[in-house]
């Protein structure tokens, strides 16, 4: 088990490089020069020899192993270079943003988990009663409502006419409230329906039924048998949600004006901010790559077949 | 009191067909009784598609009968509240013939055999594993096996820990459904010879459900005879079922393998 969470530890390092490089490649093809765009964030007219000037400053008069070599030990001091436009360390701009965003992150996960569980939990043991056409009621709204939509909706009831939650901004727990909500509600669709499916599914293995008639208890047939492995499809799910999160939950960001990673990024690229894109393009693969590894050790902890060599089938 | 009466069971598989007037019903069960006494082995034989399996589930108490009653110790496992049934499971464990279904393939043995443990006796930790290492033993396996998950095991040996885990509340009676068709030769005998160790251990009883003939042989007191629903004989003893003159009962006699060709009789016509 130890050797197997070792050696996925281990294959995140090339897949990262992978991405450096990756992002490295696609910065020096598109046609963006970054003197240029330095000049154009400061609304500056630049002459020919300030944009000399400046591509030696940055380097790129340089060959590019030697630039990505360079960029690479930056990286790894945390040093993605400093925003045009803000003239501040990249580093320091989306650290001063994550806050703002884990926290919607965690809370609308928590919403999305807490509401799921349990009604695709029911809707599956309970085909076809009430709490499961509610949940393929509830699934089907998620689904189709537009997110930016349902926060105005969200906004204009609970904010304007009953006035239960504060309109925008950030601060207490009440601020993330409607924002959470409104990230939660496309993937409590989702997960219902995963949930329910594989309930289902797992409600017909023969050792379900056996584990009936050798008299086990219901509870423990339902936690141990049904649940804990008609869990693992919405974990992965889980796990690229989570990541889509953090990296920005871009419009109902803009709905909320929460202060969170989203909507600084968009800046980045409508200004042409050449570090903040390269900064967000890599912070987005670490995090991507992490929660992958989440999952897959919770994954191992609810099936041990995962970490064991010498299966007989393969 | 008998171990395990079975009363007048009748059971048919509606084949419900969206015009009414073509209404078929499908008898798999037509008035099956018989007595189970402790200690004693009954073997059913039948072809497939006689009802040995219905018969089986519905003795486990997952198949409702129409009609008849099955009573286990004395109480009918259909109306018995919910405790008294929980206990009467308890003395009635099953061992079915897919080793692999049986078991949940994310659990390792000693998970496997401790469930029933757990479920039905609280016990220390260490108490728990001594009672599992026990039961491994048991039934020819060892402490070396505890931490393999059921891929790793053979179909046998997953049937040996199939069979521990049946045992481990030492119940009154298995029902052992096809419990050894699925497994080779020598296999087989193994696990028959250790079923009959272990009947004469604990004093179990077993309801025998197969279509081997010799399988049934080996182990039961009594050899019941199932074809097309119906139980048609009840024999004491092997000399009985060699002398019966019943159609079916010869038919199923003659499919028996001779020990040599030359021995062999060709009466049975293919059909």
């Amino acid at each position: 088990m130890g050797t197997y969470v070792l050696k996925r530890i281990i294959t995140i390092v090339p897949i990262f490089l992978l991405a450096t490089l990756l992002t490295f490649g696609m910065i020096n093809l598109s046609p963006v020069d970054p003197a240029e765009a330095y000049f154009t964030a400061a609304h500056i007219q630049a002459t020919d020899e300030m944009l000399e000037e400046k591509r030696h400053e940055f380097g790129l008069d340089q060959p590019l192993l030697i630039q990505y070599v360079n960029a690479l030990i930056k990286i790894c001091q945390f040093d993605f270079g400093i925003s045009y436009v803000t003239n501040k360390p990249v580093w320091e701009e989306i650290t001063s943003r994550l806050p703002a965003t884990i926290q919607l992150t965690i809370g609308s996960l928590l919403i999305a988990i807490l509401v799921s569980i349990p009604i695709g939990f029911l809707a599956g043991l309970k085909k076809n009663s009430a709490i499961d056409h509610f949940s393929r009621f509830l699934s089907f709204i998620g689904a189709s409502i537009p997110s930016f939509w349902l926060g105005y909706l969200f906004i204009f009831f609970f904010s304007v006419k009953l006035d239960l939650f504060p309109v925008v901004g950030t601060g207490t727990w009440k601020h993330l409230i409607l924002p959470s909500v409104t990230l939660a509600f496309p993937l409590i669709a989702l997960y219902t329906r995963l949930l329910r499916a594989s309930v289902l599914e797992n409600l017909q293995e023969s050792y379900v039924l056996f584990a009936r008639t050798r008299g086990i208890h219901e509870k423990i047939i339902m936690g141990k048998h049904v649940l804990r492995i008609a869990i693992s499809p919405m974990i992965s799910g889980l796990g690229m949600n989570l990541g889509n999160l953090m990296t920005g939950a871009i419009i109902v960001e803009a709905v909320f004006s929460w202060p969170g990673f989203g909507r600084y990024f968009i800046e980045a690229i409508f200004n042409r901010d050449v570090p903040v894109i390269q900064g967000y393009v890599l912070l987005a693969a670490g995090i991507f790559l992490t929660s992958n590894l989440i999952v897959d050790l919770i994954q191992m902890y609810i099936d041990p077949r995962i970490s064991r060599k010498g299966r007989q089938y393969q | 009191m008998s171990l395990l009466e079975v009363k007048q069971v009748n059971h048919s598989y509606d084949s419900k067909k969206l015009f009414k007037w073509k209404n078929q019903s499908n008898k798999i069960l037509i008035d099956i009784s018989f007595v189970i006494e402790e200690g004693t082995c009954l073997g059913l034989i039948g072809t497939s598609g006689a009802g040995k399996s219905t018969l089986g589930k519905v003795i486990l108490g997952i198949q409702p009968p129409q009609e008849g009653q099955v009573l286990f110790q004395g109480n009918d496992i259909y109306k018995a509240d919910k405790l008294t049934r929980l206990k009467l499971r308890r003395d009635l464990q099953v061992v079915f013939q897919d080793s692999y279904s049986s078991v949940n393939p994310r659990m390792t043995a000693e998970q496997i055999i401790s469930e029933p443990l757990e479920n039905y006796e609280k016990l220390t930790v260490g108490e728990q594993r001594r009672r599992v290492i026990e039961l491994l033993e048991r039934v020819g396996l060892n402490e070396n096996d505890l931490k393999k998950f059921p891929h790793q095991f053979s179909g046998g040996q997953l049937q040996r820990i199939n069979i521990a885990r049946a045992i481990a509340l030492k119940p009154k009676l298995i029902v052992l459904d096809e419990s050894v068709s699925s497994l080779d030769m020598v296999t087989q005998s193994l696990i028959l010879q250790l079923l009959s160790e272990l009947k004469d251990d604990f004093g179990l009883s077993y309801l025998f459900i197969t279509h081997d003939i010799k399988a049934a042989f080996s182990i039961s007191d009594q050899i019941g005879v199932l074809e097309k629903g119906e139980l048609i004989e009840l024999y004491d003893s092997k000399d009985q079922f060699f002398s019966s003159k019943h159609p079916i009962v010869k038919q199923l006699r003659d499919s028996i393998l001779a020990e040599h060709p030359r021995f062999r009789t060709l009466t049975t016509k293919a059909n």
